[in-house]
């Protein structure tokens, strides 16, 4: 975005595409998708030290009203058909931020009978944050480069034949 | 608004001549208020429940299993998992069992370093138990103020063991590193800094007429149901009977401090309702500021760790020991067969029988309430499933 | 009370049933035979000088060289501050045990994890199904020789090795 001199009546030109990117990528809201010990440190990553709402990320009870869901912490078997039924029940568009060793493959429950290795397995997955759980400022950063990836999005095409998003 | 479990034939007969249905309700597995992934399905009259049936699972890591592939030393990260929320006495747990399998004594050093850490971890978990249950009735702001202290205590055990919330501090025989520099002076001043907060939050919710009407009166669990449903920790005090592993059975070096066990007294409400189990964690946080002053400025020189071999091989039998986690006790139960790994591993926990006793007490309560019932019965999905 | 003294009164009231020995430790073990594990338990929770009022835990062991499965309760009393633990092997082709949930009510849920993890069936219990493994399950994780399954709805549990490139 480029602002021209600093004109008091402060004109600002930019592409549409940045724009839309812009607001869309600072408002992400995240679903409470808590499953086991990275949810602890999402919480903390939500609270008053590395706050999460400074980017625009609050935290959303429902799938209906959210676009990004944050796996954090081991998926089960069980649990890996129900987050299937939640991803599909989010709008679109939608990204999936993998958080965690559990949530990326499996992580030291890859001995398991029960676990799922990672859960890339059931939905596809926009950002790995490895950690075992990751400390708040590595969960912050998946944050960031969600939102990089979100800038990237070009949804204004010519043709209105072809995807509309060429990530 | 009126919390009494009501009467579902006093209302059925007011109700006359209008039909009603049962609904059946599905709260969870992904739900803001139960405690990680837990599932219950809510057969209810209106708002009223008739029951409560809890399905669980949805986090079973298997460790059980796991232990008999990684062996007493490798299983050690294994039982942070167990409790997330306070994992420095799920580690002592599990290096209580294997030296009481093998007869190992662990010096006096260590037992210290040990007690400060599970103290800290204590404090940690009933500060997030205190902010969830305030999250649930409604009331937000505690719940940022815990994760705020919870933040210091994070920054102080780091300083410690190098994680800030799957610990794997201990070892067989020991702790894995002794005290830092330095970090006696800043204990002590979070511990000032943190003591007269308690009574800060207390006033802020605990006395508060809504919370107490919420809490009052919900979900009463009398002592001999509570005994029988083997309830324990926090949730058996709140009943009214006086126990505490760390009183009743002493281990490692709490014989050597001074401490109070708080118990329910039925002073909002009637004994053994939700508010009694909350208001005996917020006097537990007290005691346990007391336990570590204490540590902390009689802790003696020496190691912190026994001598054990690399490969562990404890002689054949089986040993169960109990630790007085934030949840209850917490039984460990260790086979041996004189090999390197364990030959069957099982760890009762305190959630295991709270979520067992939540279908007996959601009979007349309302949904509402049964958030503040897990709330205040303090059930963590990990240890449920383990 | 003293442990010994309680093994004593059981094996005057039981004779058989109760083994001689007394492995005595913290939680001194008695063998019991596991067709009658009920009598056993009620006498325990019911008479006033003994009164395990509560059942501290339930496991299952799996002893497949010995073909046997072992399910062991610890009891404790709360009001004598006294405890006990009982052991019953079953034979491993069939174990059944009969259900002490109606004593305990914490058994309930406990026995429904021995079943879902070791197979060891309790009869007369009032809710037999599967607790932790969902539903659909085939086969009893914590058996010696369990064999996982390839896939379970579709989801592969095999994964390759992340380090080849």
């Amino acid at each position: 975005m480029s602002l021209i001199n600093s004109v008091p009546e402060s004109l600002v030109t930019a592409k549409l595409d940045e724009v839309l990117n812009w607001t869309r990528k600072s408002s992400v809201w995240y679903m409470l998708f808590g499953l086991a010990c990275c949810a602890i440190e999402m919480m903390q990553t939500g609270g008053p030290r590395s706050d999460l709402d400074r980017f625009g990320a609050v935290p959303r009870a429902t799938p209906r009203v959210s676009d990004l869901i944050i796996v954090s912490g081991t998926l089960t078997l069980k649990m890996a058909l129900r987050t299937k039924l939640l991803y599909e029940q989010m709008p679109d568009p939608k990204y999936v931020i993998s958080m965690g060793s559990c949530a990326n493959c499996g992580g030291l429950f890859q001995l398991a009978y029960s676990v799922c290795d990672g859960v890339d397995k059931v939905i596809p997955v926009d950002v790995y944050v490895p950690g075992c759980p990751p400390r708040p400022e590595a969960l912050t950063e998946g944050l960031l480069k969600l939102q990089d990836k979100i800038s990237q999005e070009r949804w204004l095409v010519r043709d209105p034949g072809t995807d509309s998003a060429a990530a | 608004m009126s919390t009494n479990a009501i009467d579902l034939d006093v209302l059925r007969e007011t109700r006359e001549g209008i039909e009603t249905e049962e609904m059946t309700l599905n709260m969870g597995p992904q739900h803001p208020s139960t405690h990680g992934v837990l599932r219950f399905v809510v057969k209810a009259d209106g708002e009223i429940m008739r029951r409560a049936i809890p399905d669980i699972g949805y986090l079973h890591r298997s460790i059980e299993k796991i232990a008999e592939k990684v062996g007493y030393h490798g299983f050690m990260p294994y039982t942070d998992r167990v409790d997330y929320v306070s994992a420095m006495q799920c580690n002592q747990g599990w290096a209580m069992a294997c030296e009481k399998l093998a007869g190992i004594e662990v010096p006096r050093r260590g037992e210290y370093c040990r007690v400060i850490a599970c103290e800290f971890g204590r404090l940690a978990s009933h500060l997030l138990s205190v902010g969830a249950t305030g999250m649930d009735i409604g009331a937000v702001t505690p719940f940022t103020h815990a994760i705020r202290e919870r933040e210091y205590i994070n920054d102080i055990l780091e300083e410690l063991c190098g994680a800030r919330l799957t610990f794997n501090y201990m070892r067989i025989g020991g702790c894995a590193w002794d005290l830092p520099p330095g970090f006696t002076k800043r204990a002590i001043a979070y511990l000032d800094r943190f003591e007269p907060l308690i009574d800060e939050y207390n006033e802020l919710i605990s006395f508060n007429k809504i919370y107490v009407e919420r809490l009052a009166n919900v979900a009463v669990v009398s002592q001999e149901m509570a005994i029988a449903w083997n309830l324990v920790g926090p949730n058996l005090r709140g009943s009214g009977l006086k126990y505490d592993v760390r009183k009743d059975e002493p281990y490692s070096a709490y014989p050597e401090f001074e401490f109070d066990v708080p118990v329910g007294t039925g002073e909002r409400g009637t004994l053994g309702d939700s508010y009694d189990r909350y208001m005996v964690r917020m006097r537990e946080m007290k005691e346990s500021c007391k336990i570590l002053r204490q540590a902390l400025a009689g802790i003696p020189e020496g190691p912190v760790v026994a001598k054990v071999a690399r490969t562990f091989k404890p002689p054949a039998g089986d040993a169960y020991v109990r630790v007085e986690a934030s949840r209850g006790d917490m039984g460990w139960f260790v086979v041996s067969d004189g090999s390197a790994f364990p030959y069957r591993v099982h760890i009762r926990t305190g959630s295991f029988a709270a979520m067992a006793i939540i279908e007996e007490l959601s009979k007349g309560l309302m949904i509402a309430d049964l958030v503040a019932v897990i709330a205040t019965l303090d059930i963590v999905a990990p240890e449920v499933d383990r | 009370m003293d442990i010994a003294e309680i093994h004593r009164r059981l094996r005057e009231r039981l004779g058989n049933i109760v083994s001689p020995e007394l492995k005595v430790a913290d939680w001194s073990l008695c063998d019991v035979k596991p067709q009658s594990i009920v009598e056993v338990c009620a006498i325990l929770r019911d008479e006033p000088e003994l009164a395990f009022d509560c059942l501290s835990n339930l496991s299952g062991v799996d002893r497949k060289n010995d073909d046997t499965i072992e399910v062991y309760y610890h009891l404790f009393s709360y009001r004598h501050r006294h405890r006990i633990a009982l052991r019953a092997a079953t034979p491993r082709p069939d174990p059944v045990l009969p259900t002490v949930s109606h004593l305990w009510p914490i058994a309930n849920w406990l026995e429904r994890e021995a079943f879902d993890l070791l197979g060891v069936n309790f009869t007369d219990h009032p809710d037999m199904r599967r607790i932790l493994m969902p539903e659909d399950w085939v086969g009893h994780p914590l058996r010696k020789d369990f064999v996982e399954p390839e896939e379970y709805h579709g989801i592969s549990t095999r994964r390759e090795s992340l380090l080849k490139l």
